[in-house]
């Protein structure tokens, strides 16, 4: 396999909080090829969101980032500059948001907000930097495109701004594009054509997507490998195939059984649920974060927890199979 | 946006009109003209006299009617103290406050946006905490007072600049710290608001995910947002400047509009009173009315609605 384009290794966040530091991502290992489609999924809360952030250097000032390794395309982002990340962002690595109606800056045209995304990385005209937002106001399927240029974001609808929101992430051509809940605040009819057309371009343009979502049956149908997070851990990582043909953390067991999959949830059968609440990620953390949510905890969970499985299916649980032996595996 | 702008003017015209018809007839409440004019001892025929001959008998809607198309063509008739007039008395004096005036806003802008700005940049940093103690000692501190310990130190003690009068730049310069000191506070604070809020808003994240530099971000991107409310204050403060100057054209004897006004109505001068009152409020109307198309090219959302 070659090089990859994104490797991480042990990523910690700490927050300064009153009481003490919320440790609120810990630990976390990922790589990611070229054109390859990372799912990141796990509850609120649960860090997806600073990882990318981290990863895009958008962390607010006060927050500590660390980590052994972070490199993207062989470029050290632990290392590098403000000037450095500030050319890498937009350029080679872009990002979309949530909240598509108010990530776009509400005095400025929908065409000046994509052009200057072209502008501040190329050495392009504006008529060339806005024919380049034309060409990709067509391509993420907005009718008439040249007239919507003059617009100005108030005067379109979610969807469509979160179609903008696409089309200003592409504008330099990234080689990593960073989606985090790109569907959430959209009607559910425009949730499945947003990703839709996401996936699609990402597969067309050959980039490779971190896709950050609650929403497994989102993770079932585009990823190529996921990984599950739970309060600042990644517990579980792997082909989407093994995810959610061998779920083996109880997390992960946990979050399939919350979700109808067809072919796997009997008609008329109850969903599943996850009782109890995330613990408290301020001051000193040990042992699994899981155990207290957990039907198969046993003393060993407030020790060590250790890697189990391979490169390609990897989890953290004191059972060797994610579960202990003497009870049968919930269906 | 020329519809905006045509419906704001027709909305200006209409306030002005109603706003001249109040301060005509709130006049004429405060008492009887005549017998005012013809001051105490006057006998009952003097005051009827006076009174044809001002025409005060003549029904108030006739008046206004008079007084207003007049008006219009410039002419509010003629002083009842300087006996000049009043067009000539208050263009000598309003070239002295408007330029009071607008050096005092340019100078409350000029320090008020900046620090609001870099304190907004940096919450509860020193320059955060220097731009409150600013503001706060502004809004607690008296404009006559103030002006009085610029004029001990500045000109009595040190002589660097005149105390008094309107001769030339100099004399402008502490009128213009005290008037605009005076407006700077409300400004400050409300820039500092808008740009905290905005800092933290999404599209502020937007910018910086583009890898916009950190000055686009702020100039281009939060203050062009975070300005639109300040727009509308500062038209307000410009309109109070240019009519209610009236203590700092008193400290440092600058014989401005204001002053006129205090002066006449102590001396019960109606016609001057009437005119000034009718020229503060256009001023009013004018800048609110510029604020209005200021904001709608700012903010594309207040076009439409």
């Amino acid at each position: 396999m070659s090089e990859p384009l994104l490797c991480v290794r042990n990523l910690n966040i700490d927050i300064p909080v009153g009481g003490g530091t919320l440790h609120a991502v810990r630990g976390i290992d990922f790589e990611l090829q070229r054109g390859e489609v990372l799912s990141i999924v796990g509850e609120s809360g649960s860090g997806k969101s600073l990882t990318s952030l981290a990863l895009m250097g958008l962390l607010g000032k006060r927050i500590d980032r660390r980590a052994d390794r972070m490199d993207f395309d062989g470029i050290d982002l632990t290392r590098a500059g403000k000037r450095q990340m500030r050319a890498l962002r937009g350029d080679r690595m872009s990002m979309i948001f949530q909240e598509p109606m108010t990530s776009l800056n509400p005095a400025y045209t929908i065409g000046d907000q994509l052009a200057e995304a072209l502008l501040l990385h190329r050495n392009v005209s504006r008529q060339q930097a806005r024919d380049r937002a034309v060409e990709l106001l067509e391509k993420v399927g907005i009718t008439a495109a040249a007239s919507r240029l003059g617009q100005y974001p108030h005067q379109l609808s979610g969807g469509l701004r979160q179609r903008v929101m696409i089309a200003m992430a592409l504008m330099c051509g990234p080689e990593l594009i960073i989606a985090d809940e790109p569907t959430t605040a959209l009607d559910v009819t425009i949730q499945a054509q947003i990703l839709r057309l996401l996936v699609d371009l990402v597969r067309e343009m050959d980039m490779a997507m971190i896709l950050i979502t609650h929403d497994l049956g989102v993770v079932a149908r585009v990823a190529d490998k996921v990984a599950v997070m739970y309060a600042g851990e990644l517990v579980e990582t792997g082909s989407a195939g093994a995810i959610f043909n061998a779920p083996s953390h109880p997390y992960t067991r946990g979050l399939l059984r919350c979700i109808p999959l067809p072919g796997r949830t009997a008609r008329g059968a109850p969903l599943g649920t996850i009782p109890g609440i995330v613990p408290s990620l301020v001051g000193e953390i040990g042992g699994c974060v899981f155990r207290t949510r957990c039907d198969h905890a046993v003393a060993a969970c407030h020790g060590a927890i250790p890697h189990r499985g391979e490169a390609d299916h990897m989890f953290r649980c004191v059972h060797p199979h994610g579960h202990r032996e003497d009870e049968e595996t919930p269906a | 946006m020329l519809q905006f702008i045509l419906k704001r003017l027709g909305l200006a015209v209409l306030v002005a009109f109603t706003v001249s018809f109040i301060s005509f007839s709130l006049l004429f409440l405060s008492g009887d003209p005549a017998a005012a004019l013809a001051g105490e001892g006057a006998s009952g025929e003097d005051i009827e006299a006076l009174r044809t001959l001002y025409g005060f008998d003549r029904p108030m809607l006739v008046q206004y009617g008079d007084w207003l198309f007049s008006a219009l063509r410039g002419d509010f008739g003629e002083s009842y103290y300087f006996k000049l007039p009043v067009a000539t008395l208050i263009a000598e004096r309003l070239t002295v406050t408007m330029l009071l005036g607008l050096c005092g806003i340019t100078f409350a802008l000029v320090t008020a946006v900046p620090l609001g700005v870099a304190a907004a940049i940096r919450p509860n940093s020193l320059i955060d905490r220097i731009a409150l103690f600013l503001s706060v000692a502004g809004q607690a501190m008296p404009s006559f007072w103030f002006g009085l310990i610029l004029i001990v130190v500045f000109a009595i003690k040190l002589g660097w600049l005149p105390p008094s009068g309107a001769a030339s730049w100099r004399h402008f310069i502490m009128p213009t710290i005290v008037l605009g000191y005076y407006a700077m506070p409300a400004i400050m604070r409300l820039t500092r608001a808008g740009m905290l809020e905005v800092l933290n808003s999404d599209y502020i994240r937007t910018a910086r995910a583009k890898g916009a530099p950190e000055v686009q971000v702020l100039f281009k991107h939060a203050l062009r947002n975070a300005i639109i409310p300040v727009v509308s204050l500062a038209a307000v403060q410009m309109g109070f400047m240019l009519g209610g100057s009236i203590v700092v054209e008193s400290i440092f004897a600058l014989h401005g509009a204001g002053y006129l006004a205090w002066e006449s109505i102590g001396r019960n001068d109606l016609p001057t009173v009437q005119a000034l009152i009718l020229i503060f409020s256009m001023f009013y109307i004018v800048f609110t009315f510029l604020a209005d198309v200021l904001n709608a090219w700012l903010d594309p959302r207040m076009r439409s609605s």
